[in-house]
């Protein structure tokens, strides 16, 4: 319970040859708060959070989680440092179902002594674990065994993000997690999102649909070029500001 | 086979269960867009509950298809249902059962092994070899096991380190290198004589059983069994899934992909291994001519028995269902006389079916993931 946000980045500075992608880039993400990164695109967003998020490294800059300086060599150690980050594509595993997509690669098994991959499974732990956890977020999935391929894009999102949400993780990056939903689909991510900020996680989301920002983000920071532009909260009479920051302001 | 069942059994039940649920998340959408007209949900529903069925039909297929294979054999021959027959067909089907098991392995990882046909043979010219200067039973087999391993080695090692995009050329290569040593090594002739342990796990019957029924279908189950609960309950196994469904997204998870790899091109020569002993028992020799084509076997018997070419699905039910219907197809036209170039192209025809069948499997699912959503 300290009072360290959950995540700081501070002066991040990322260089692709001649191109500065990140210039000074200061960023904070608090608990129980859903951040929005806004910016039109090359803005620097998604080089951003594959920073954070192990991707990419930073040339300058320090990222803190829980006010421990982390250096993000790889995607591994941000998720060991409960970094978990939804990407467009998702990365899921169409040919296996929900409960295997929110184990991939952390599967509970026995015994412990023996290397990760020889162990064996304990699939109704698994089962039950992924069950109570889909429960627990309100994600009504038509058949808990049939895999991931066959259900629909915001079942697919709701699991994508379910697995990023489901141990225990202190921040969840998802990118443009509505950008191809449906009405009622996107409804049911936003809903989402929100669960996770009311159990605490720091929700930083990369969106371009204004509605969806407006309706459930506390904070609204706007990247242009490379840096921050700007950060407001986000409210009606906000709105055409933050448009204007993003696109160029009035100059 | 009932292994076979059941699993086939889960997955339509899995659909039913989908296609039943549907009703009861039928009032919300209504309830919510009054504006929608009754008979076209209707229609949508009806039509869903079609691709469904035809879907759960398209993966009970290839069991299907040996099931009426059996049964016209039998009704054309009046051989063909006798044990001695049934004795040489699990006998004849062994060795493609055993590689097409490995092959399976590759294919859920979208790769495929070309080269198992000539580690079959290089494996039993080095096991004739050894066992030719040492008279070891056990030395002998752990050689055969052991180039099979380290042919399958080489193929996962330099797939992975020479960032090769696809298995394809490596195992070609392979296929033309491992024949041509086993040419080398035996100068072109068959070596005589096996030891007693290859020859009573190849050759011989369990006539403590029944004495039409070959030793090595138990090898066939053990190894069966061995890879089902490999391949589904422990955690490697998994990860072959995982690599197949999404190899970049298995990485971006920390899965060791590249060690995944590496090991089903190494169980796959290691079957190769085991397929050798069983060829090289029933021969009583080692020779360089063995496992001629049998790696288009082993893929054919994979693809046919419903197992995805795209990688990620499938299980060993397919590839023993798959490597009867090749034996069937075989013996039945064997004993019905028909010559053997028929053979050929009626396994050919079936290949091209099932692919067929799998890539149709695919769009259904994807039609009913959209007929779902509508519905919802």
């Amino acid at each position: 319970m300290s009072t360290a946000p959950a995540l700081a980045v501070r002066g991040a500075t990322k260089r692709f040859g001649a191109v500065l992608a990140l210039d000074e880039v200061d960023l904070v993400a608090r608990h129980g708060e859903v951040l929005a990164l806004l910016g039109d695109n090359g803005a620097g967003k998604s080089t951003l959070i594959k920073c954070i998020s192990g991707v990419h490294r930073l040339d300058s800059g320090v990222v803190e989680v829980e006010g421990d300086e982390v250096s993000m060599s790889s995607p591994a150690v941000a998720r060991d440092t409960g970094i978990e980050t939804v990407y467009q594509d998702l990365a899921l595993f169409d040919n296996l179902d929900a409960t295997a997509n929110l184990f991939a690669g952390r599967e509970q098994s026995v015994p412990s002594w023996l290397p990760r991959g020889m162990r064996w499974m304990r699939r109704g732990e698994m089962h039950r674990a992924s069950t109570e956890r889909l429960r627990r977020l309100q994600i009504s999935l038509p058949d808990g065994t049939r895999s991931v391929g066959m259900m629909s894009g915001g079942q697919r999102q709701a699991v994508a993000v379910a697995r990023s949400a489901a141990f225990a993780s202190r921040i969840v990056i998802l990118d443009e997690p509505t950008a191809a939903l449906g009405l009622r689909e996107s409804r049911q991510v936003l809903d989402l999102i929100l669960r996770l900020r009311s159990e605490g996680c720091a929700v930083i989301v990369i969106s371009h649909a204004m509605d969806h920002v407006m309706e459930i983000a506390d904070r609204a920071v706007v990247m242009r070029r490379g840096r921050v532009v700007g950060e407001e909260v986000p409210r009606p009479e906000n709105r055409s500001r933050l448009v204007s920051l993003i696109v160029g302001g009035e100059g | 086979m009932s292994d076979i069942e059941a699993m086939d059994h889960h997955r339509v039940s899995g659909i039913t269960e989908d296609a039943e649920l549907l009703p009861s998340n039928q009032p919300r959408p209504s309830a919510e867009e009054p504006s929608v007209p009754e008979p076209e949900q209707q229609a949508g529903l009806l039509k869903l509950r079609l691709v469904g069925a035809l879907l759960v039909l398209l993966r009970l297929g290839p069991l299907l298809i040996l099931g009426v294979l059996v049964l016209v054999m039998s009704n054309l021959s009046p051989v063909f249902a006798t044990t001695q027959n049934l004795g040489n067909v699990l006998s004849q089907t062994a060795v493609i059962a055993i590689l097409a098991i490995g092959q399976l392995m590759v294919i859920l990882t979208r790769g495929i092994d070309l080269s198992v046909g000539s580690t079959l043979a290089l494996s039993a010219v080095v096991g004739a070899t050894v066992f030719g200067s040492s008279q070891g039973g056990a030395v002998t087999v752990l050689a055969m096991l052991g180039t099979g391993a380290a042919v399958g080695a080489v193929n996962g090692l330099v797939l992975v380190y020479g960032r090769l995009p696809h298995p394809f050329i490596i195992t070609l290569a392979t296929l033309s290198v491992a024949r041509g040593l086993a040419l080398g090594i035996s100068g072109g002739q068959p070596i005589r004589g096996m030891p007693d342990v290859v020859g009573t796990i190849g050759g011989d019957t369990a006539t403590w059983l029944a004495a039409w029924l070959p030793n090595s279908t138990f090898l066939v189950i053990g190894v069966a069994v061995g890879t089902t609960i490999f391949l589904t309950r422990i955690v490697w196994g998994r990860w072959i899934y995982v690599v197949g469904g999404n190899p970049d997204g298995a990485r971006r998870l920390g899965i060791p992909r590249n060690w995944v790899l590496i090991s089903v091109y190494v169980c796959s020569g290691l079957l190769a291994g085991v397929a050798a002993i069983v060829t090289s028992g029933r021969l009583n020799a080692g020779s360089p001519t063995f496992g001629d084509l049998a790696e288009l076997d082993a893929i054919a018997a994979v693809v046919i028995g419903g197992a995805s070419f795209l990688g990620g699905r499938g299980h060993v039910g397919h590839a023993l269902v798959g490597a009867f219907m090749i034996g069937v197809i075989r013996n039945g036209m064997n004993l019905l006389n028909i010559e053997a170039y028929l053979q050929l192209i009626v396994i050919g025809v079936v290949i091209v079916i099932a692919v067929e069948s799998d890539v149709l499997r695919g769009r259904l699912e994807s039609r009913f993931r959209v007929l779902k959503a509508a519905a919802a």
